[in-house]
């Protein structure tokens, strides 16, 4: 119940949450959308998927891909599952991209 | 000297059709010769909400492939002297909407009146594209909210890039007009206020239209906010934004109800 009623007090207003987000997503999208530009993320995960497939067969299904833009620095995550080695799963690839916001 | 205008959003549903008839109106009701140009091939709704949905003959897709002339296909307002309509079409193709042919009639419409308002489609693409293309100043209507913010910030964009003006090298006049307005959420900070808005989209501020019913009690009737109910909130905020177009200096302000007597009275008697 005191969790209850701390809960209700402290409720952060929403507005601010809204703008924060907004700030973020449109740093990225200004840069990304328009002028026929490539985006950075997307030239990033074709390279290091080539420099990869140089050294070893990868089944495109078992490649995961996760993004997390973030106000100053956003990561690009690649996860390859390489097969015949012992431990299957083995981070292949990470890179941060500074913002450019 | 003639202007045309974009009323523009990329998000559907903020209040694009309802700024058009209202700011055209509240032009025209100030002296100014004002055509409405409905862009939104295939929804038309301008027509309705102007009360003209049962006097379309001729549209813009007839204008401009030469099926009838701009005289024939123009709805002249019976409210408001100086005021025009030319609807979009309903059964046509946007595809219809060549550029050529959009210039012809623009650049015709310009020579007639001093604001060609262009009211344009919800979305990116051509029908949007073509009722931008032309224009020398831009209101772009945004809700507070977030995912109305994100679209005018891409519209804001291409207004940068792919019009006339920008492909000279030029910008085109860029206001922001924020509507569906509820001062007391922003208040309480459950609405994004207009200083986060303006501070996101970093263009001018032409005015900030409150929420209210009276909006919809307009468009119920067919008319535009500033003719059907010109003392309530909306529309007194839509008249400023219409003289600041216009080129006067006026403070932003929220219009709010005008508490007259009578309703003073009124709201005792039932509490």
């Amino acid at each position: 119940m005191s969790s209850f009623l701390s809960s209700f007090f402290k409720k952060r207003s929403s507005a601010p949450v809204a703008r924060d987000r907004l700030q973020i997503l449109l740093a990225h999208e200004r840069i990304s959308v328009g002028d026929g530009k490539d985006d950075l993320l997307g030239q990033l995960h074709r390279e290091i998927m080539e420099v990869i497939q140089r050294h070893v067969a990868v089944d495109k299904d078992k490649v995961q891909i996760k993004l997390d833009r973030g106000a100053h620095c956003s990561t690009l995550e690649i996860d390859v599952e390489v097969p015949g080695l012992t431990d299957a799963k083995s981070k292949a690839a990470k890179a941060p991209e500074a913002s450019k916001a | 000297m003639s202007k045309v205008l974009v009323v523009t959003s990329g998000k559907g549903g903020v209040g694009k059709t309802t700024t058009t008839a209202a700011l055209g109106a509240a032009l025209a009701k100030a002296g100014q010769k004002v055509v409405l140009v409905d862009f939104d091939v295939g929804l038309r709704n301008l027509d309705l909400v102007m009360g003209a949905e049962r006097r379309v003959v001729f549209d813009l897709i007839n204008v401009i492939q030469g099926d009838a002339n701009l005289a024939q296909a123009l709805i002249k307002d019976k409210r408001v002297e100086n005021l025009s309509l030319l609807p979009a079409s309903q059964t046509r193709d946007k595809d219809a909407l060549t550029s050529e042919g959009v210039e012809k009639v623009i650049n015709e419409l310009r020579s007639k009146f001093d604001w060609v308002i262009c009211d344009s489609p919800a979305g990116i693409e051509r029908g949007a594209q073509m009722a931008m293309y032309h224009a020398d100043v831009a209101v772009i209507v945004t809700n507070p909210e977030v995912s109305s913010v994100r679209d005018s910030d891409r519209i804001i964009g291409m207004l940068d890039s792919t019009t006339a003006h920008a492909k000279k090298g030029d910008k085109i006049d860029k206001h922001l007009l924020i509507t569906r307005y509820d001062p007391q959420r922003a208040a309480r900070g459950d609405m994004l206020g207009t200083d986060d808005v303006l501070d996101i989209l970093s263009i001018p501020l032409l005015g900030i239209i409150p929420e209210s019913g009276d909006v919809l009690r307009a468009s119920n009737v067919g008319a535009p906010v500033t003719i059907a109910e010109p003392d309530s909130p909306p529309a007194r905020a839509y008249t400023d934004a219409a003289r600041r177009l216009n080129g006067e200096k006026l403070e932003v302000t929220i219009p709010t109800e005008r508490k007259g007597l009578l309703d003073w009275l009124f709201k005792r008697r039932v509490a």
